[in-house]
């Protein structure tokens, strides 16, 4: 993948070559972007997608240079929501963000990002006063050790190099914070129409692919201008791909004119992602489109997947099973990355829910059920063998 | 590349086959584990390799080939190995950047009707160039291809693909006497049209004279028996008979193993 990926394998050859514990100052070569850290599975650079939970269940987090593909669900209310975290963890690690949509102006979509959760007390000035003990004083509180009593709770810094942070989905993010990230968009109303004789294999998005490139190459995200010593990831957040509104009618019709128009961009989109240090989050309508076989092809060509299935307006909406959770998590690819094996979660019965303020995904478990041990107390009728009593315990 | 799958076949990199077509399938799997067994093969085997990576990077092969015992970057430089990076080209290809009439490789890219002479014409000349190891010749040339249905999802007919396979084999496998291995990956839905991959399998496996299909567990997810391999030999020629065999397969870090069924180490 980036070259970067090969000073972090001979750190890790380093290691094992050596008879002693003593390792070499290398450190200094690894280029540390905030917000990345190496996989613990296979050393890949990984970021964050904004949901901890999320994160766990894909191995860690999203590696650099791959694409998660996800295929909405049928409000597009979760999967929007999904973006919005991804966004968000991009303006607090400092990334640069790159915003596409057909639907919703970017802007609105920016407006609209969950604020993080920091700690007040030393948000302000660093240092200069001492932290406030209000949990002395609330007796909910937890008891920790005197030692570490005065330290903040979360790395408030921006630009911070702790690994995914937590959200508050009924604040907005505050402009300010928001302004400090780099955020480039394409709104697909607005784009001028050029008329180039770009090749008919990807039709509409040519000219997305288009500004995907223009950016990665001024930017330097593919190291190739050698002016830019700080590196930085990219993430590129493409909206509700094969929609109608983006001009193609891969959803509208049995036989679309522009049947591999969004496979193509795919996987030039891939090859894009590969060389550069950018990582891509892609929402699909996928129950709109008619063919599953582009479907499956769709999911092929990127390297994780997956589907959000909500129990909005179906019958497990009513079903007791599901009364705690908002939907199910399918996950349909984990990638191969460098190496033989991929990273296969514990479980594959994953849901979440939507409370007031965070999104969680937890393995779905069934809850007990009472109701078989209470009427065994209440049905218990002997067969008439005189005034025995009524409960037979053993 | 993996011992027990070299004992199931009964080839090893001193004494194998020649003129053999392989193809590779999988069908809710994923087979390009084979893909790195046959690539580490032949370049213990000292054969000259092309390969066409059409879906992973190069630094991707190479990450893998090091855990299984091969240096592909040295491989490249001395010249055993070929590579194409169709992958990383792609986009200046589509974006039509820079003035590349010369490169007619990746047509099917480019034109209104994709076709894949100008990707024949590449591995022709890159496997017929003379080359050799410090004088001493290569071995017998061996075409990669990995993988053949991602053209289908680029626009390529599977008539198209299947005319390359065909000029392939002809070439290759009869008239500079090597052998030539595909991976095919097949959709689930079996779609009627001229798009499905389920006919490109049919055709390839027609051609070929071992195919090996990759599938999961019919019983579903289980941690410790990825799948199950088909192995069928295609006899052509005297004895016309053909053999299959099952086995099952476990993906490690550094290989794979491959037992018979019911045998896993997770069940004895």
């Amino acid at each position: 993948m980036a070259a970067h990926m090969n000073s972090m394998e001979k750190l890790y050859n380093l290691s094992s070559n050596n008879a002693t514990s003593f390792q070499k100052k290398t450190r200094s070569k690894l280029v540390s972007i905030p917000g990345t850290r190496p996989s613990v599975q296979n050393g890949q650079l990984i970021v964050s997608t904004g949901v901890t939970s999320l994160d766990y269940v894909i191995g860690g987090g999203l590696a650099v240079g791959t694409l998660l593909l996800i295929e909405e669900d049928q409000s597009d209310s979760y999967s929007q929501m999904l973006l919005r975290y991804f966004l968000a963890e991009g303006v607090v690690c400092g990334h640069e963000l790159f915003l596409a949509s057909a639907q919703d102006h970017p802007e609105n979509i920016m407006q609209m990002l969950p604020s993080p959760i920091l700690d007040d007390n030393v948000s302000t000035d660093q240092g200069d006063r001492p932290p406030t003990p209000l949990h002395l004083h609330d007796p909910d509180a937890m008891k920790i050790a005197w030692r570490y009593q005065n330290l903040p709770k979360f790395q408030t810094t921006f630009g911070s190099s702790l690994f995914g942070h937590c959200y508050d989905l009924s604040k907005p993010m505050e402009q300010q914070v928001r302004q400090a990230a780099k955020c480039h968009t394409f709104y697909l109303p607005e784009e001028k129409t050029a008329a180039k004789e770009s090749s008919h294999l990807t039709g509409p998005y040519a000219g997305l692919l288009q500004c995907i490139q223009a950016l990665i190459q001024k930017e330097g995200f593919d190291g190739s201008s050698s002016q830019c010593t700080v590196r930085n990831v990219l993430r590129v957040c493409l909206h509700s791909l094969g929609s109608a509104l983006w001009g193609d009618d891969l959803c509208c019709s049995e036989s679309p004119t522009h049947y591999h128009a969004l496979t193509t961009f795919l996987y030039a989109l891939r090859a894009l992602l590969r060389s550069s240090l950018s990582v891509a989050m892609v929402t699909v309508p996928s129950h709109l489109i008619q063919k599953r076989v582009i479907m499956e092809r769709i999911t092929k060509l990127s390297d994780t997947t997956l589907t959000l299935e909500s129990f909005q307006g179906s019958e497990k909406e009513t079903n007791p099973l599901y009364k705690d959770y908002h939907g199910l998590l399918h996950i349909r690819q984990v990638p191969h990355l460098n190496c033989l094996l991929c990273a296969i979660p514990d479980t594959k019965d994953l849901a979440f829910k939507l409370k007031r303020k965070q999104f969680t995904i937890e393995k779905l478990h069934l809850p007990p059920d009472l109701s078989e041990s209470v009427s065994r107390v209440s049905k218990v009728e002997l067969p008439g063998c005189g005034p025995t009593s009524k409960h037979l315990d053993f | 590349m993996f011992p027990e799958l070299n004992s199931i076949l009964n080839t090893s990199p001193d004494n194998f086959k020649e003129r053999e077509f392989i193809v590779l399938s999988d069908k809710q799997a994923d087979a390009s584990f084979l893909i790195h067994h046959y690539l580490t093969f032949y370049l213990r085997a000292r054969c000259k390799v092309c390969f066409l990576g059409l879906v992973q990077s190069f630094s991707h092969y190479s990450a893998v080939s090091q855990r299984l015992g091969v240096n592909l970057t040295q491989a490249k430089e001395k010249g055993q190995l070929v590579f194409l990076e169709a992958l990383k080209a792609s986009p200046g290809v589509l974006l039509n950047k820079g003035t590349s009439d010369g490169i007619q490789t990746f047509d099917y890219l480019r034109s209104p009707f994709p076709e894949l002479r100008g990707l024949f014409e590449f591995v022709h000349s890159s496997l017929t160039e003379s080359g050799d190891d410090d004088g001493k010749p290569w071995g017998p040339p061996v075409l990669l291809v990995d993988d053949l249905s991602v053209l289908l999802s680029l626009g390529v007919s599977v008539g198209a693909i299947l005319d390359f396979t065909h000029y392939c084999q002809a070439t290759i496998c009869s008239q500079l006497p090597g052998t030539m291995v595909v991976l095919v990956r097949r959709d689930e839905e079996w779609d009627e049209e001229e798009y499905s991959s389920g006919h490109l399998l049919q055709g390839v496996t027609h051609q070929c004279s071992l195919s090996l299909h990759v599938e999961g567990l019919s019983t579903g997810f289980c941690r410790d028996i990825h799948g199950q391999v088909a192995v069928w030999w295609r006899k052509r020629g005297q004895s016309a008979q053909s053999q299959r065999k099952i086995f099952q397969y476990k993906v490690h870090d550094k290989g794979a193993s491959f037992f018979a069924r019911g045998t896993s180490s997770a069940v004895l």
